[in-house]
């Protein structure tokens, strides 16, 4: 019989398992932080970061005790700051190339000082923007995650109205539904959206999802543009047929964990194995553990450089107690009664490049197998473009200023193709998206009055 | 191993480390601890005329400049000269010279300006059986406006008056501390000399303020609302001390005087540039404010390391040695060149050197080579300014590397290998024999 259950460990402990990974830093940790940085020309962080904030500016201002002008340079940049300092992956970022990093292995806390700063600007509740001038133009915007969210900000405050249509009930895309709860703690993600909107001339309407009860042949007629920003609908699938109890979708499961308001309800295996190498796998088993599960397994099918998942995430979940292993497929669920029992998973490696199984295999008794091996975009959803949109890899495909292939619809986010599936690149797409739309506009109307 | 001992104006101290007249030498609980850490002399705090009490603020006395981490680079005082009864005073000198006998212990004074005063103090020092008296002309807050302190030192007349009623009143050996608050130290120093002076020692605090506070709009700090100038010490003015110590050294009528350096001295080597330049001593306050007594482990441990290292067996094989390189501008070489090198291996590519010197004015750093960032030096716009090597954050990166004889600068197209200074450059209109640059020749 499978051992799922929820309330593993105590309530209080849960809870302290949820706090908040890396702890805000105090003012004077802030300060002492922000003195090592050396203040670089042209520095390679700024080069680093999708949205090119100035991080040596910022990181000057925290250190001339200015936080909340600190959090204006950041914002400026990128409306979703606040998120991007708890969830970019800045090892690869803006830290990575740190010249510091490079010359003493020891980057300055860029990520931690963008968190001091917009925390500051949202604890003292100042707002830097405000609608523009009206120019009578409407836009709709697909989707209220990163993407959507970043581009009806940028549009309302150049004067453009505009209409959030949200799948879901609740706005902020992935960060509200499918970033590990512990980097987000104390509703962040909430906040933000609400500082967002609070520029004013943004509408979100809930429930309304392309292709099922909008359409974009419909938006296209009611708006001067549309932004597409409805990220990847679908999350594949392992391909062994007939899932058991106990098989889950790890995208389902956080968005779950991330919504409960009593995480001690959550039921959870005593023995759980994820199947993925990405950020999503790191994410489900470190909080699967943090949970209670007894043994958690990360199975990946190729090696440890090939992993999507950051080294500093996989550290993360490996000093959880999370075992990762390696070059393993899984190629049969076995159950019992229609429970999940085990998973029989086949050694891999390569051959002229190319991954194959070895024949070699071995059973991993397991309650709970979560499924963590990418998302897909759904195509369906365009359906009723009133015209073909360009595809790309399975994703829509834009050029630089966002464009996709039909006139007067722009796109950005996980649903483009080219991306890096990151909050920062969203906001960045929805950011360009919406400079691109404005100059359209002008232009029109421009035109209009000649 | 080297010999730290010294004897400064005939008085002899294990190490030339003195704490210098302040706080920390206010009384006999501090200057034991002072000495129980291993330091060769102290100043005792500035004694005044018997009388009621110093009353000192109760507001803050102390404001500081802090550099990264919170290091304190610039520290300054309203404090006044010592608060404590006279006789109190006296006795604990007396009770820890005696204890003490092999230290320096040294008072500092500061009476009225008028002869009585100071013999009258005189006596009741000389009782204490201490080794000699520092006369405090340089204290710039609170006892200068009662026509004490920086008011005697920035009047050499004054100077001049006082030290003689000293030598004449005393046997034990006066040392004039003089105050930095003057366009030109020579004359104050001159009249100690003049005067009978065995020593001078410089210098006391810089008149400051610290800042302002934005809140409050007032001086920062301020004691209820209002605040004022004090002295300020630390290492942001071992510039101006090392400067005043230099200019006494090399100036006619003042060289051989013997020298007590104060001023920024946290380190060994601080002290070891003090003692280059030709002093005997050296004063520590800030420093011991700061990191406490015990600094001076690394001072003794430091100086004597280093001497071994070069050879100098006594203090007296390397005083001095700096003081003859002290000239004026006019009398620099012209034709000496440097260009600056980076190190490549070194360079963590932040590209400080490269917008320092874009924005400054010389345009002489790349920072960007065939498309990859990289900072190299462009020989013909270096003027070897040294900027970049002092704004890069790596040591020994960035270096001035001298040009040999036969080096044709870019620049300039001057070979290196002259030797022409203002005096005779042809530029100078006042020259009078005037020498023309050595040329690269043109077919070349």
């Amino acid at each position: 019989m499978a051992d799922i259950r929820a309330g593993r460990l105590d309530a209080a402990v849960i809870a302290e398992n949820f706090g908040d990974m890396l702890p805000a830093f105090s003012a004077n940790e802030a300060r002492v932080a922000a003195e090592r940085c050396l203040f670089c020309h042209d520095a390679p962080c700024v080069t680093a970061c999708p949205t090119s904030i100035d991080i040596p500016l910022f990181i000057r201002q925290i250190a001339a005790a200015n936080p909340i002008g600190a959090a204006r340079t950041i914002l400026d940049s990128n409306i979703m700051g606040a998120m991007c300092a708890r969830v970019c992956p800045t090892e690869n970022l803006c830290e990575g190339v740190c010249v510091r990093e490079v010359s003493e292995g020891k980057a300055i806390e860029i990520g931690r000082l963008q968190r001091h700063a917009t925390d500051a600007a949202f604890t003292a509740g100042r707002q830097f923007y405000k609608a523009g001038p009206p120019t009578g133009r409407h836009v709709a915007v697909v989707g209220a995650g990163p993407a959507g969210l970043a581009c009806a900000h940028k549009l309302a405050t150049l004067g453009h109205t505009v209409t959030v249509f949200e799948a879901r009930d609740k706005a902020g895309g992935l960060n509200e539904f499918g970033i590990a709860a512990y980097k987000a703690t104390n509703d962040v993600a909430q906040h933000e959206v609400e500082y967002i909107l609070a520029v004013g001339n943004i509408t979100i309407e809930y429930r309304k999802r392309l292709g099922r009860n909008i359409t974009l042949a419909g938006l296209k007629r009611d708006h001067d543009a549309v932004f597409l920003g409805m990220g990847l609908g679908d999350t594949n699938d392992l391909g062994l047929g007939v899932e058991p109890e106990g098989v889950l979708d790890a995208v389902t499961y956080i968005t779950a964990l991330r919504q409960a308001p009593d995480k001690a309800a959550l039921p959870v295996g005593r023995r759980v194995v994820v199947i993925g190498g990405g950020m999503t796998a790191i994410d489900i088993a470190t909080q699967t553990k943090k949970l209670g599960a007894d043994e958690v397994t990360i199975v990946y099918r190729r090696g440890k450089d090939q992993m999507s998942a950051s080294p500093y995430e996989q550290d993360v979940a490996q000093t959880h107690g999370v075992t990762i292993r390696h070059w393993m497929r899984p190629v049969e669920v076995v159950a019992i009664g229609g429970n999940l029992s085990a998973v029989k998973l086949e050694y891999t490696g390569l051959d002229g490049g190319k991954l194959v199984g070895t024949g070699e295999t071995v059973t991993l008794p397991c309650d709970q197998l979560f499924k963590a091996i990418g998302q897909s975009f759904v195509t369906a959803d365009l359906a009723d473009a009133g015209g073909q949109i360009a595809m790309s890899d399975g994703r829509i495909a834009v050029d630089a200023e966002r464009r996709t292939s039909l006139a007067g619809i722009w796109a950005g986010g996980d649903c483009v193709a080219g991306g890096q599936d990151l909050t920062v690149t969203a906001v960045e797409d929805g950011k360009r998206a919406a400079l691109s739309i404005d100059r359209v506009l002008r232009g029109a109307a421009v035109a209009a009055a000649e | 191993m080297a010999d730290l001992r010294v004897t400064f104006a005939g008085i002899r101290a294990p190490n030339p480390f003195w704490l210098a007249s302040a706080p920390p030498t206010d009384k006999e609980y501090n200057v034991v601890r002072a000495f129980k850490a291993g330091w060769g002399g102290v100043v005792w705090k500035t004694l005044g005329e018997d009388g009621p009490p110093i009353v000192n603020v109760s507001g803050p006395r102390y404001g500081a400049i802090h550099a990264s981490d919170r290091r304190v680079i610039g520290f300054n005082n309203i404090e006044l000269i010592t608060d404590r009864p006279l006789q109190t005073n006296l006795e604990e000198i007396k009770r820890v010279k005696k204890e003490w006998p092999d230290r320096a212990m040294v008072v500092s004074l500061m009476v009225p300006c008028d002869e009585e005063s100071w013999k009258t103090i005189l006596k009741r020092v000389e009782w204490t059986e201490c080794d000699g008296i520092e006369l405090n002309f340089g204290c710039p807050h609170g006892m200068s406006e009662r026509g004490m302190g920086a008011a005697v030192g920035q009047v050499p007349e004054y100077v001049e008056m006082v030290t003689r009623w000293c030598k004449q009143h005393t046997r034990m050996p006066v040392i004039v501390k003089l105050t930095p608050n003057v366009s030109s130290v020579i004359p104050p120093a001159r009249a100690a000399k003049k005067g009978g002076a065995d020593a001078v020692s410089l210098t006391n605090t810089v008149n400051s303020m610290m800042g302002v506070d934005l809140d409050a709009m007032s001086p920062w700090p301020h004691v209820g609302g209002k605040g004022t100038h004090g002295g300020m010490c630390g290492p942001v003015v071992k510039p101006i001390a090392l400067n005043m110590v230099a200019e006494i050294a090399r100036n006619a009528e003042t060289a051989g005087l013997p020298l007590s350096g104060i001023g920024g001295i946290e380190t060994w080597k601080d002290a070891a540039e003090y003692l280059a330049l030709g002093c005997g001593t050296v004063q520590v306050c800030t420093a011991a404010m700061v990191y406490g007594f015990r600094i001076v482990a690394e001072m003794k441990a430091g100086l004597a390391d280093w001497m071994d290292a070069k050879g100098y067996r006594t203090i007296d094989d390397f005083r001095g040695m700096a003081a003859p390189k002290v000239t004026d501008w006019q009398h620099l070489n012209l034709d000496y060149v440097v260009k600056a090198r980076i190190d490549q291996d070194l360079c963590i590519s932040c590209g400080r050197c490269h917008v320092a010197c874009e924005d400054t004015s010389h345009q002489a750093i790349t920072n960007l080579v065939n498309g990859v960032r990289r900072f190299e030096v462009i020989e013909e716009e270096c003027v070897g300014c040294n900027l970049c090597a002092v704004v890069c954050p790596v040591e020994n990166c960035i270096t001035m590397v001298e040009k040999a004889e036969g080096y044709v600068d870019p620049r300039t197209g001057i070979v290196v290998g002259g030797h022409r200074t203002w005096m005779e450059h042809p530029n100078n209109p006042m020259a009078k024999d005037p020498k023309p640059a050595r040329m690269a020749d043109p077919a070349e």
